[in-house]
């Protein structure tokens, strides 16, 4: 049943769940929303599956409007949400009354905002998964892989609940700039001893050469001493170093194999951080143990209960 | 074999077990594999396989690093090569021709190999599927030999059609969809080498072998080969 109708869209708004896993020893990249961390509250927010599908919002430019009486969840970056003009803060679920219309206007805080809808967003499962991949013509509404685009209807299968909100404390702060976790990997050793140093110790900017492929990030060149390396399979958060010394972070679209050294990965919270970032901000790197990663991850997906 | 273990990420291990591309590693790498998702049973998310290594992406919620660890060594004890339960065996029909394949000129010409003789060298040998990857359904096989081998172009197409058959380096593959390049092309397979609706999706797994068929070109069109030739370079 059609209960929202699509009245403005970008490339860059796309049906998003997890992720396709299972997959990617046939190539098949992982997809899913950038920002896990606001994907999994604004499911929340209505008692979905905190991988159920919802629509990611990249910078804005989108708009619904509702068919019927919806109740709704935002969550993430504050990209300027008005509802008939009024504003719509995240962190919430809300009312679209029938004849409303729910806009994003441009990004004020964060880059990328999460609307879940009561049981999760309809889609066809492809590969195990409603995640949009373009380049892969995977997943979104129609499966084909196809950006939301004016027009479409969407429609969902839930029962609305009571309105909530995420509690101050456990909401995820995009103004923080708190050094981004990274796990070390096996080829740190290799880089020179004035790379290592500058890893932690210096800021990086983030490129206006982002998508969901990766994040360039600008800095002090890095030199790798090792050996070239043959082609091998990279994590989410992976963060590689090719020749030209500017690491790139590797997100949610990034190529299943791949041969660039790295300096490890970030953790899933520091790249949902990461995943939030605009143009221009500045991120810093702080080393973390694999063991102590993992313990401060269990901890946090303890929020969700 | 020089079998370690490596942190790639936080809920992500990797198995090194080779330092150089060989088609020996093959066995070897399918057995590891398959132990591994036998240990690792639900609490496997993903296996990447690649040429020297298998990465693992294990559950966190349900492993510690050192659990997952734990397993991988296991895995390792008493491991023997996997000659028995090889992978499939595909022939792929390939239509080698100038018009989709323009890089047969370039390699006979470095080869100083006739046309024919390139063809009959690139399918005249069995090739093993080490790894896929930058594309659902693209696998990279090898090796060919060491005559036939060219570097990718300076220059990558913008766009290379579906089935496409080209070489880099001593490896082959074949492009699944149409996608930007770099392979030096040599000729067009009408198989579907990806397909959401096929049981396992990719026609080619880690593992599996192939050996290349030359057809003519009315048999590439009665397979449904798409004959539209290659776009001038970008």
């Amino acid at each position: 049943m059609s209960r929202l109708t699509i009245e403005a869209s970008t490339p860059l708004c796309l049906l998003q769940d997890a992720g396709r896993f299972g997959v990617r020893h046939l190539g098949v990249t992982q997809g899913g929303a950038a920002d896990w961390c606001s994907m999994s509250w604004a499911n929340w927010l209505l008692g979905n599956n905190l991988d159920a599908a919802v629509i990611e919002i990249t910078l804005g430019g989108f708009a619904v409007v509702a068919a019927e009486d919806c109740l709704l969840a935002l969550a993430g970056a504050d990209l300027g949400a008005q509802i008939d003009g009024q504003p719509l803060a995240p962190w919430r679920s809300f009312k679209l009354g029938k004849g409303q219309k729910l806009l994003f206007t441009q990004p004020l805080l964060g880059a990328r905002a999460y609307l879940a809808a009561p049981g999760g967003f309809d889609a066809p499962k492809v590969l195990g998964s409603r995640a949009t991949v373009v380049r892969e013509e995977l997943g979104g509404l129609d499966g084909m892989g196809l950006p939301l685009a004016k027009g479409a209807a969407l429609s969902y299968r839930g029962e609305a609940v009571l309105l909530r909100e995420v509690p101050l404390a456990l909401r995820p702060d995009l103004k923080a700039n708190a050094p981004l976790d990274l796990v070390l990997g096996a080829q740190i050793g290799q880089f020179s001893g004035q790379s290592l140093f500058d890893v932690f110790n210096t800021t990086w900017a983030v490129d206006s050469r982002a998508d969901r492929m990766g994040i360039r990030l600008l800095g002090s060149a890095l030199h790798y001493q090792g050996q070239p390396m043959i082609s091998e399979g990279i994590p989410l958060g992976a963060v590689q170093v090719p020749p030209d010394g500017q690491p790139i972070v590797l997100l949610n679209d990034r190529q299943t194999i791949g041969g660039y050294p790295r300096l490890g990965a970030l953790t899933p919270l520091a790249l949902a951080r990461l995943a939030q970032c605009l143009p221009g901000d500045r991120v810093r790197f702080t080393p973390v143990m694999q063991e102590r990663a993992w313990q401060t991850h269990l901890n946090y997906l303890k929020s969700y209960l | 074999m020089n079998p370690r273990i490596e942190v790639v990420a936080l809920d992500c291990l990797m198995l090194r077990l080779f330092d150089e591309i060989a088609e020996a590693n093959m066995p070897w790498m399918l057995a590891a594999s398959e132990r591994l998702r036998a240990l690792f049973g639900e609490q496997l998310i993903d296996l990447v396989p690649s040429y020297t290594t298998l990465m693992v992406h294990y559950d966190l919620t349900a492993l510690s690093p050192s659990q997952a660890r734990e397993l991988i060594a296991e895995a390792l004890i008493d491991l023997s090569p996997n000659a028995r339960k090889a992978g499939q065996c595909h022939v792929l029909p390939v239509w080698y021709d100038l018009s989709v394949g323009p890089e047969l000129s370039l390699l006979a010409e470095r080869s100083g190999l006739a046309l024919e003789e390139v063809i009959r060298r690139h399918s005249g040998r069995e090739y093993q599927v080490f790894a896929l990857g930058f594309a659902p359904g693209f696998a990279f096989m090898g090796l060919v030999e060491e005559i036939l081998a060219a570097p990718r172009l300076n220059t990558p197409r913008k766009k290379v059609a579906a089935g496409s058959v080209g070489i880099a380096e001593r490896q082959t593959a074949a492009y699944p969809v149409v996608s930007p390049g770099g392979w030096n092309l040599i000729g067009r397979t009408p198989a579907k080498l990806f397909d959401r609706h096929r049981d396992g999706y990719s026609l080619m797994q880690p593992g599996d072998t192939v050996r290349f068929e030359a057809v003519s070109h009315a048999e590439f069109i009665n397979l449904g080969g798409d004959d539209t030739p290659l776009e001038a370079r970008a």
